[in-house]
């Protein structure tokens, strides 16, 4: 102790920086040991997760294997458990979903960025970032009000009248249907969209735009072959990440896809998906095969999630490797 | 391709100015591509220039030269109307390009007139080929892309180190080859006017030396405006040079006369070090 004090009364005016620089350095490890616990957590999370899910789900792989993933039959009765009704389900909503959400969240997006004046801009990008932020059940309540009726009565009619001798629009509609789910979802993951392509559009270096004026390209040809081509990347990302929450979506895709595990060509037709029927069922599965079989539809589900999510990534490799803007 | 003689031009001898015995080209000597005058302009109700006249001889080098924020960039900006993307500014005086008002003209056909390179290299993330050829293909060129990439990147002193590798990233180049390949980008689409916004800024004294040699090969078919930093570089390579200071044009003369035998006394103290 007083050896101490000698010390820090001879170092005299060299004791505060010396202090300092062995705090720092302690800091830098004890913020490094933090840190790298907390990442770590991420992938424990992950890898948990996918644990409990294979090893609850050992029954059902042990009875029906592979045929798990390519049979329709969906009996608790019988303890029949095919997933392929759902995974078509799941597959056919989300991508219904991205047809309609995508070229409308990117156009409104370069409308906010690029376009718009700033005060419009700001206003509306408030109002879409609280969209996002509206519970599900909420859009759920409004896909049963409006979407499921303005289907049946006027967008099913239109389509089968209009495109009828196509299998795909093939009536009747009752209006719960694979296309409400779709348009539910698209107006979910709309405001996603936008309001992440749009901040990423608006971090585009004003030295590429003012490059394309500057050769004589309009204002619409300096964002559509400057500005949007140089954010591909991150408009990609929040794609898939609104994907990401289109095939997970549970609560308003149950309420409006009408809950009928079938595979039908027709979007018009009622179907079901993995989330739907995982919520739906869980609480009265009887029986071990039951309850186990619904586990193994989430791990379907996982490992969709999954796949999509590195096909997606391989993707964004694939496109900007020449000539990239992010090395 | 119209270009005006000046009205004076007949009437005075295009002898060289003899003040001091310093040989230099008279502007009234020359033909006048771009004419400023009385030009006023703000940033919202700031004014960052005070009637500025200018005149931007043809196959010239003019430097605009001065300290920072003394209005270069802006006065620039305005010879193709850069400054209108951004918000809140106003224009007052006249611009005349050729004889025809520029602010009246169609801002994308005048753009393709006046080119612009910038102070930090932007090229586009493309491939080199792609970089040249975007001026074309949006102009909706007839002939053949890879003949005016190629010619381009040769005005540009570009070609010899680039022409095994056009399809690579644009990125993959250094910083003064990437500068040259946006001059060639800007050469590209033919304009009769480059303006260079400090192109030597951020790049070493080596690629600025190429640069500059560049520039004094390509005055023989372009007009060519430069704001610099640098005196020594405005003294370099161009012919004529405008002091601006807060604002104002304090003096605008051949070259030759105003780093020799300056007329205004405030030119004089910039270009001795005084201040800036």
């Amino acid at each position: 102790m007083s050896a101490t004090t000698a010390t820090v009364q001879r170092a005299g005016p060299a004791w505060a920086p010396r202090v300092f620089l062995r705090r720092l350095a302690n800091g830098d490890a004890v913020a490094h040991l933090i840190t790298l616990i907390f990442a770590a957590a991420v992938i424990l999370i992950t890898a948990s997760l996918f644990y409990i899910l294979w090893r609850d789900s050992a029954l059902p792989r042990a009875a029906f294997g592979w045929n798990f993933l390519f049979t329709q039959t969906w009996d608790p009765v019988f303890e029949k458990f095919g997933a392929l009704p759902f995974i078509y389900g799941t597959l056919m909503t989300s991508f219904l979903a991205l047809l309609m959400a995508v070229p409308l969240g990117l156009g409104a997006a370069i409308f906010l960025a690029e376009l718009a004046p700033a005060r419009i801009s700001d206003g509306l990008t408030f109002v879409i970032e609280l969209l996002a932020a509206v519970p599900s059940v909420l859009y759920g309540l409004l896909g049963v009000f409006v979407v499921v009726p303005f289907v049946r009565t006027v967008v099913g009619p239109a389509l089968e009248n209009s495109f009828g001798v196509i299998p795909f629009f093939k009536g009747p509609g009752y209006g719960v249907s694979f296309l409400t789910a779709g348009l539910v979802l698209s107006i979910m993951i709309v405001p996603f969209i936008i309001s992440v392509s749009r901040e990423i559009l608006m971090a585009v270096p004003v030295d590429q735009r003012e490059a394309a004026l500057s050769l004589g390209a309009t204002r619409w040809e300096s964002t559509w072959r400057v500005v949007v081509p140089y954010a591909r990347s991150g408009i990609f990302g929040s794609i898939f990440l609104a994907l990401a929450r289109a095939l997970g979506e549970t609560m308003a895709v149950t309420m409006v896809i009408g809950n009928v595990p079938a595979i039908s060509a027709s979007i018009l037709a009622p179907g079901y998906s993995i989330a739907a029927v995982i919520a739906n069922e869980f609480t009265e599965a009887t029986g071990d095969l039951y309850l186990q079989a619904l586990v193994e539809l989430g791990l379907v589900l996982f490992l969709l999630t999954f796949i999509l999510n590195g096909m997606a990534r391989l993707l964004i490799l694939a496109t900007t490797q020449k000539g990239t803007a992010h090395e | 391709m119209e270009i005006s003689l000046k009205a004076t031009a007949s009437n005075q001898p295009p002898a060289n100015s003899s003040r001091e015995g310093v040989l230099a080209e008279p502007l009234a000597a020359l033909l006048t591509r771009m004419k400023i005058s009385r030009l006023n302009f703000f940033y919202s109700k700031k004014q960052a220039l005070f009637d500025v006249n200018l005149e931007i001889a043809a196959n010239r080098v003019t430097a605009l030269i001065g300290p920072s924020g003394c209005g270069k960039s802006t006065l620039l900006r305005t010879m193709n109307r850069m400054y209108e993307t951004l918000r809140n500014v106003r224009l007052e005086g006249e611009i005349l390009l050729d004889n025809e008002n520029l602010l009246a003209l169609d801002v994308v056909q005048l753009r393709r007139r006046v080119g612009m390179v910038f102070q930090r290299p932007n090229p586009f993330p493309k491939s080199i080929f792609e970089n040249v050829a975007f001026g074309l293909r949006i102009n909706g060129y007839k002939g053949s892309l890879a003949d005016s990439v190629e010619h381009s990147l040769k005005r540009a002193a570009l070609w010899e180190e680039v022409k095994d590798q056009l399809h690579k990233s644009a990125y993959a180049l250094s910083g003064g080859q990437q500068q040259r390949l946006c001059i060639a980008r800007a050469l590209a689409v033919d304009p009769e006017i480059l303006l260079l916004d400090e192109p030597c800024s951020a790049l070493d004294p080596v690629t600025t030396a190429k640069i500059e040699e560049l520039m004094i090969e390509l005055k023989k078919n372009y007009t060519i405006v430069i704001v610099t930093h640098n005196m020594q570089q405005a003294a370099r390579v161009s012919d004529f040079t405008a002091f601006m200071l807060n604002g104002v044009c304090v003096e605008f003369n051949p070259t030759a006369l105003l780093f020799t035998t300056p007329s205004d006394p405030r030119t004089e103290s910039y270009i001795t070090g005084r201040f800036g």
